[in-house]
């Protein structure tokens, strides 16, 4: 699904990610962790397609196209869905409305008829449900006045909206208390499918005993230094990332 | 120094004056001309307004008067079957509706009716003979011709336009309509002349359109006199969608006494040169006084918002949101002023604007201004001038919007901000559409008043969306 080959990647001259590799097949979930500075959302971005950086070298294929000559628009029409670590408030544009012209705007890009408005609100009923939403929160404007909790909640309410192919969560747990990260985590494990893939970022492995990765990769200065199964999580919140970064080092020095 | 175009008008009208006198005069009362005699002394000595003017400074009338217009100081109009050149689909506003045609009272059924409430409505210059008191006692009061030079000129000049009295106590449940229409061969310049009355406790909603149904140069200077009475409500909406050759200063004098509520909405959809001048005095405790403003404009377009709202007494509320849109190479003006005066303790005033511009090349000079005389007051100033959030345009494009809807999207609801503001329900959505229309570039300036006449060459204004 999604095949990462070498990348690297810089902004104002400086490299952020030197030669990052990855794979993504269908049903699976990846967890990246690594210190803050590492590279793990500029990976995000990249995937999902913010023109402020430049792609010195290196590939990403997206289902079998290469991704870069999809703008970020086509990008998520095909599929990618981005879970903001910061989500941005628009100001008067209704979560409802929003998501509503998302929706329709894939559907078309997909070659489906739009959405009737009670098409729509019967899948947004469906959907706040799913990722336990207040009924008031869609004709709210999107993130406008929410709490740290109510905004991830709203990143996760509309993937459930979108029901993405790929979906990439960068630090969806950070800023949240435990029953904010189990509604998170519970919607995300309720949106998984045999057909799709879900990236979580993070730098807590405490995500990952509700949202269980099948891979869990350590992204350390701008490449993926290790990588191993859900008991490297388990391994890393015990012994934090030194011995990971020494492991690397000494396989570099050798 | 005076421009010679600016001179060369100037002694134009003042030879008019004299010649025209008797077709000026006309059935007004001599109150009225007395004030009109006052008013032409001032224009006399101060003549048009100039960039030297604070309140001038970055709006210049002088290229617009370079022009030779004509004056027409008799109604042609009153005869004329205004439905065949302007039919209003207003399908759901019920209004009662009024049509100036080229500042004149077009006589659709009788110059003045008196509705069963007692409510009159129709052409000030028939009521200058019919109601003579009812006029004398209010016309001229509010208008500052000392201080505003385009108001002085059309008081000298006051001849016709809308006329509305609701008694003490009426509640006009339909929204009163005025349409301006501009339609003419000649390029002519206009001075119709509003007065509007609420009494006590009485109730009205105005709702004002500006038209041109031509092409051709017109400069219109309206003035509108408006008294709300203790504890009166006036709900005034101007909507302004002119022609791109259409020069248009509006002067607006609202009075406004003890716990009345007054709220002012003007909407600039279209229009080559706009200034529009509200000057508020609010002259008693526990008013209300809320002013609204959108404009989005592009191409040369040049729009400037100039309000001075007076505080003159205690615990009284005001607020001001002017927000705009600016392509191209249009230019926007906001000069908001705010006096409190020593008397006007506990006032609470608020004023607010906010521009997005598209291209580096649109401009927009922004004045909030605050002047407070008393100690116990709460007041606040703000402006921005801003593009649209990059952060968010890449929020929604990861959405799969693109960047044509994601820029009108955001837009939509910047100006919906005001739109919202409206409180009549269907004129609400109308101005939300044709809003949506004319940021989408879909909106020709001649869709009829509230809005759809049917040009017979459309012109379409484009605010570009691909831009930034």
């Amino acid at each position: 699904m999604l095949t990462i080959k070498d990348l690297t990647v810089s902004i104002h001259g400086k490299t952020i990610l030197k030669g990052l590799n990855l794979d993504v097949k269908e049903g699976e979930v990846h967890a990246i962790m690594g210190p803050n500075g590492s590279g793990k959302s500029t990976l995000a971005s990249v995937i999902a397609g913010r023109d402020l950086f430049d792609v010195d070298k290196g590939e990403i294929t997206y289902m079998g196209r290469n991704i870069f000559d999809m703008p970020a628009e086509t990008r998520a029409r095909e599929g990618l869905f981005l879970g903001f670590q910061y989500p941005v408030e628009i100001p008067g544009v209704s979560i409802a409305n929003f998501m509503r012209t998302a929706i329709n705007e894939k559907r078309k890009h997909l070659g489906l008829d739009p959405l009737t408005g009670a098409e729509f609100l019967r899948v947004m009923e469906e959907k706040k449900k799913m990722v336990d939403i207040q009924s008031k929160l869609a004709s709210r404007s999107v993130n406008e006045g929410f709490s740290g909790g109510e905004k991830k909640k709203n990143e996760i309410f509309q993937m459930a909206m979108l029901e993405p192919r790929l979906a990439i969560l960068d630090e969806t747990d950070s800023g949240l208390d435990i029953d904010a990260l189990k509604v998170v985590a519970n919607g995300v494990n309720k949106l998984r499918r045999k057909d799709n893939a879900t990236i979580v970022i993070t730098h807590y492995q405490r995500l990952l005993d509700y949202i269980i990765p099948d891979f869990v990769h350590v992204l350390y200065d701008g490449s993926i230094i290790k990588s191993g199964g859900k008991e490297l999580a388990v391994e890393l919140e015990e012994k934090g990332y030194d011995w990971v970064k020494k492991e690397a080092g000494a396989g570099n020095a050798a | 120094m005076e421009t010679t175009h600016t001179t060369l008008m100037k002694e134009k009208l003042l030879e008019l004056y004299h010649k025209e006198q008797e077709a000026i005069r006309g059935n007004a009362t001599p109150m009225v001309n007395r004030i009109r005699q006052h008013a032409f002394s001032r224009f006399r000595d101060n003549g048009f307004p100039s960039i030297k003017q604070e309140s001038w400074r970055f709006t210049d009338l002088t290229p617009l008067l370079n022009t030779e217009f004509v004056f027409d100081f008799s109604n042609q109009s009153r005869s004329m079957d205004v439905d065949k050149i302007f039919t209003c689909d207003v399908y759901d506003l019920d209004t009662f509706s009024i049509t100036l045609l080229n500042g004149w009272f077009v006589y659709k059924h009788a110059p003045l009716t008196r509705l069963s409430n007692g409510t009159i409505i129709g052409s000030l210059a028939k009521a200058m003979e019919v109601y003579p008191d009812l006029v004398d006692q209010y016309i001229g009061k509010a208008v500052k011709t000392e201080q505003y030079r385009m108001a002085a000129l059309n008081t000298a000049f006051l001849q016709d336009g809308l006329f509305i009295y609701v008694p003490e106590g009426v509640n006009v449940d339909k929204p009163v309509q005025l349409i301006n229409i501009v339609n003419a061969e000649n390029p002519v310049f206009l001075q119709p002349r509003h007065l509007i009355i609420a009494d006590k406790g009485a109730k009205l909603t105005l709702v004002h359109c500006d038209h041109s149904l031509t092409h051709k140069v017109s400069f219109t200077n309206t003035l509108m006199e408006v008294y709300a009475e203790e504890n009166a409500t006036v709900d005034h909406y101007k909507i302004q969608n002119k022609g791109r050759n259409s020069a248009l200063v509006t002067n607006s004098f609202f009075h406004q006494k003890k716990g009345s509520r007054l709220q002012s909405n003007i909407i600039t959809l279209n229009g080559g040169f706009t200034k529009n001048i509200v000057d508020v005095s609010i002259d008693g405790t526990n008013c209300n006084s809320e002013h609204y403003g959108l404009y989005l404009v592009d191409s040369n377009q040049h729009v400037d918002n100039q309000l001075n709202i007076n505080h003159l007494k205690a615990k009284s509320h005001s607020n001001q949101l002017y927000k705009g849109i600016l392509d191209d190479e249009a230019t926007a003006v906001f000069s908001g002023k705010v006096l409190v005066s020593r008397h006007a303790q506990q006032t609470e005033a608020h004023q607010n604007n906010n521009n997005i511009l598209l291209t580096d090349d649109a401009k927009a000079n922004t004045q909030p201004h605050l002047e407070i005389y008393a100690d116990d007051v709460k007041c606040s100033h703000g402006a921005t001038v801003g593009q649209l959030d990059p952060e968010a345009m890449f929020y929604m494009r990861s959405r799969g919007l693109c960047e044509r809807t994601a820029r009108q999207m955001m837009m939509i609801a910047f100006a919906s901000e005001v739109v919202q503001k409206i409180s009549i329900e269907a004129l609400q959505k109308r101005i939300h559409s044709m809003v949506e229309k004319r940021l989408r570039g879909e909106l020709t300036i001649c869709e009829q008043c509230v809005l759809h006449c049917n040009s017979k060459e459309p012109t379409t204004f484009n605010i570009d969306l691909s831009k930034l």
